[in-house]
């Protein structure tokens, strides 16, 4: 029972750090261009994603 | 016909720098990435260039006080651009919202599920206990912070008396949550927590797609009132001349009207000649000649000098102030369609509520069980959960515009996809539309190349259309040079050499002794009035347009053609394309009016037009299509706007558009069927959260998948049947 709670608990927290790091991607434009992004690894320059807040 | 004012739409910022944000249909890959970043970024005072690939898109950020030249750098790149709306632009703080309701709904249900199916595959009473209070405290706040976005809704509708598809979600869900939560302080086996966040889970995927696909606020009027500036210079009967607002000049006031300049108010010519293009009218971008006397109307543009106008109504009386009433009324006769889905909502709520209300009743009566009866009726209202309802219509319409977006249709709006399924008639406009907005020349081969430079050279000091054909033509090295060149209104360029006169323009003027064939439409060149050249122009039909229609044709609808021009060209043009229902010189008034009364007798009409004399025909008609290169104004106006200059994605968006009906019929009769299949089972008592779990999951993926064949169908041949049209830009940099 106790190693169940342990599991649970630390499977939410798990969960959780997922859903932050998707709010923090989503946050950061992410996911606004995914062709452009696939793409984007054949240049050859610095490539540097858009400031958000511009 | 786009004129430099009407591009005025770009976000300005305090230190006169701004953003804009192009549309470049012709970008595929990282190549055109780089080059249009690069390209872009080189110019001078370009702080930033950002490419996005999913929608063909760029956004640049920039300095200084005018725009630098993006359009012309981009097609010197060897991509076509234009610029793209703002309001397309703006970050759509809703849509994000949706996707942090349905990010934590998911993140909720994934991990309910897996205490769930500990429960469902035998815990003893203890672990599934804890799980079942575990996955109270999940649900709960999801159900707080995801749920919102129903609550809102249904809580707005009953406020105002009216009912709509959230309604019976937020009860169904609150009551769910309130039976599950109160089973767990009992301790009782069954709770609905998984299922009830499942429900959200997949009604946000629905939502949220569905607001992706709703469409932007029309911004088409706002557009009509910013083409003529606020003020206008009025000169007093003193001669004293002061800027006056235009909504206070009255009849009788003498208006100063600039070349380049829009006309503010209806009126009269007092002084001066000039050339005016009235494309709001007539749809034709060429210029036509106005002296004292001739009555101008409000909206149409003063191109060569400046005029004294003498008003003769005033600005909310005036032809711009008509036509922005007729877009009104038909932006406002549009939104009585009811979307598919809303309608379904309709019937959807009452037989539902009616349904689980019967069963507590029923149960009640004989087993005289109030908490028995209850769960029941709970399990009814989750099992008739209108999910696969609410994915069946945003799913496909997604799946679609995507697909339209590779032929090259942007899609302004979902439910104009279900708008165009249905028509039967397609209204043409033709300036712009099926020709081109361009004149070309058309007996290039019989002028000597000597004539032609010669003529270019003289055009080369005019802006009318059939100077930049030439132009556009004729070699750029001509030997002579000119002492003395003038403009004459409506009339054409004189140009001296010496003691020479050289004469390009209208046969009338430009060649006192008469030439050969003696036809009036043609544009003469002439040294010392003996003709030296004739020049034929004509508007070409547009890139696919007798396949097009053709093709439209044979699927059945009637081919209509609606324009502004003049009886000759518009009858040669139907015949071309074999119309035979068409009205020449019609006003956007009349444009109206035939629209109304199509649909009045029953049809519904998709109307493809590019003009300011379009738009508000575009607004009447059932569903519109407008190309790229039309007004700003145009393209506000229009569901889908045309990328390429390829009329055959008009027939290939009818069809996409009808398949998609056909899925979205598909989708909804499997989501009642399956209702109809579930609710004996939940009446009479078997459903159990698990049963409720597999059957929610089950339907919402049949009905994606159901989407996801619209991607599938007649892909293949119509990729081989394009390969060959596709021309890569950077190719032609290749060799350097």
């Amino acid at each position: 029972m106790n190693a169940t709670i342990f599991l649970i608990i630390i499977s939410l927290c798990l969960g959780a750090a997922g859903l932050g790091a998707f709010f923090w991607s989503l946050k950061h434009t992410q996911y606004d261009d995914l062709d452009g992004s696939a793409e984007r690894i054949f240049l050859d320059e610095h490539d540097r994603p858009l400031n958000p807040r511009h | 016909m786009t004129t430099p004012q009407d591009r005025g739409l770009r976000e300005s910022r305090g230190d006169g720098g701004g953003c804009s944000v192009l549309s470049v249909p012709d970008m595929r890959c990282f190549g055109c990435i780089g080059k249009i970043e690069a390209g872009l970024t080189a110019l001078d005072g370009v702080r930033s260039a950002r490419a996005n690939l999913g929608i063909r898109r760029v956004t640049v950020h920039w300095d200084g006080d005018c725009e630098p030249p993006f359009i012309d750098t981009l097609d010197g790149l060897g991509f076509k651009a234009h610029e793209h709306q703002p309001d397309l632009a703006q970050p759509d703080e809703t849509l994000s919202r949706l996707i942090r309701a349905l990010a934590v709904a998911g993140f909720a249900t994934g991990n309910i599920m897996m205490l769930s199916i500990s429960v469902w595959s035998g815990a003893d009473a203890g672990t599934r206990e804890i799980f079942h209070w575990i996955s109270a405290l999940i649900a709960v706040p999801t159900l707080a912070y995801s749920g919102q976005v129903f609550f809102k809704s249904a809580w707005r509708a009953l406020r105002r008396g009216t009912t709509n598809m959230d309604v019976p979600i937020s009860v169904g869900v609150l009551v769910t949550f309130l039976m599950s939560l109160s089973d767990t302080l009992r301790g009782g086996d069954q709770v609905y927590f998984d299922a009830g966040v499942m429900l959200l889970f997949f009604l946000l995927i629905g939502r949220t797609l569905d607001h992706a696909m709703q469409e932007k606020a029309r911004n088409a009027v706002a557009g009509l009132s910013r083409l003529i500036p606020p003020k206008a210079m009025i000169e007093h009967p003193d001669g004293t001349r002061a800027p006056l607002a235009v909504d206070r000049i009255d009849p009788g006031m003498r208006v100063i009207i600039a070349a380049g300049a829009r006309i503010p108010v209806d009126g009269t010519v007092e002084e001066g000649a000039s050339e005016i293009d009235r494309s709001i009218v007539s749809g034709e971008s060429l210029p036509c000649a106005v002296a004292p006397g001739d009555t101008l109307l409000a909206g149409t543009l003063n191109l060569t000098s400046p005029l004294t106008l003498r008003a003769t109504a005033r600005a909310g009386e005036s032809y711009l102030a008509e036509i922005r009433r007729m877009l009104e009324e038909a932006e406002a006769g549009r939104s009585r369609y009811r979307r598919i889905a809303d309608r379904a909502a309709r019937l959807y709520s009452p037989v539902v509520h009616l349904a689980a209300l019967l069963t507590f009743i029923g149960w009640f009566t004989i087993t005289g069980e109030v908490y028995h009866a209850l769960t029941i009726a709970v399990a009814v209202l989750i099992i008739t959960c209108p999910c696969a309802l609410g994915l069946a219509v945003p799913m496909v319409q997604t799946v679609a515009a995507r697909r339209l977006l590779e032929e090259g249709v942007l899609v302004r709006d979902g439910a104009a996809m279900e708008r165009l399924a249905t028509i039967d008639t397609v209204v043409f406009d033709k300036t712009g539309t099926l020709t081109s907005g361009h004149p070309h020349l058309v007996n290039g081969p019989t002028v000597s190349q000597e004539h032609l430079d010669l003529a270019g050279a003289i055009a080369a000091y005019s802006r009318h259309p059939y100077s930049t054909a030439l132009t556009a033509i004729a070699g750029t090295q001509s030997k002579i040079t000119f002492d003395h060149i003038e403009e004459i209104a409506g009339s054409g360029v004189l140009a001296r050499s010496g003691a020479v006169t050289y004469r390009l323009g209208r046969s009338d003027w430009a060649a006192s002794v008469g030439h050969p064939d003696g036809e009036k439409s043609s544009t003469v060149l002439s040294k010392d009035g003996e003709t030296l050249a004739v020049f034929e122009f004509e508007h070409l039909l547009q890139v696919g347009a007798d396949k097009a229609v053709a093709t439209l044709r044979e699927a059945g609808l009637r081919i209509e053609m609606l324009s502004g021009d003049a009886r000759l060209p518009v009858q040669r043009v139907a015949a071309q394309l074999g119309i035979d229902h068409w009205v020449a010189g019609a006003t956007p008034a009349a444009k109206i009016e035939h629209l109304r009364a199509l649909r009045a007798s029953g049809h519904g009409v998709l109307m493809v037009g590019d003009g300011l004399n379009d738009v508000a025909a575009l607004a009447a008609a059932s569903v519109s299509m407008a190309p790229v290169e039309a007004a700003d104004i145009g393209r506000a106006a229009a569901d889908f706007v045309l990328v390429r200059e390829d009329l055959n994605s008009i027939p290939r968006t009818l069809q996409i558009a009808r398949r998609s009906a056909h899925l979205v019929r598909q989708n909804f009769a499997m989501a009642v069927g399956y209702n109809a299949l579930a609710i004996p089972f939940a009446v009479l008592g078997y459903v159990s959260p698990l049963v409720a779990a597999l059957a929610m999951s089950g339907s919402s993926l049949l009905v994606t998948i159901n989407a996801l064949r619209l991607n599938g169908s007649g892909r293949m041949m119509q990729r081989n049947g394009r390969s060959d049209r596709v021309v890569h830009p950077p190719a032609q940099e290749r060799t350097a």
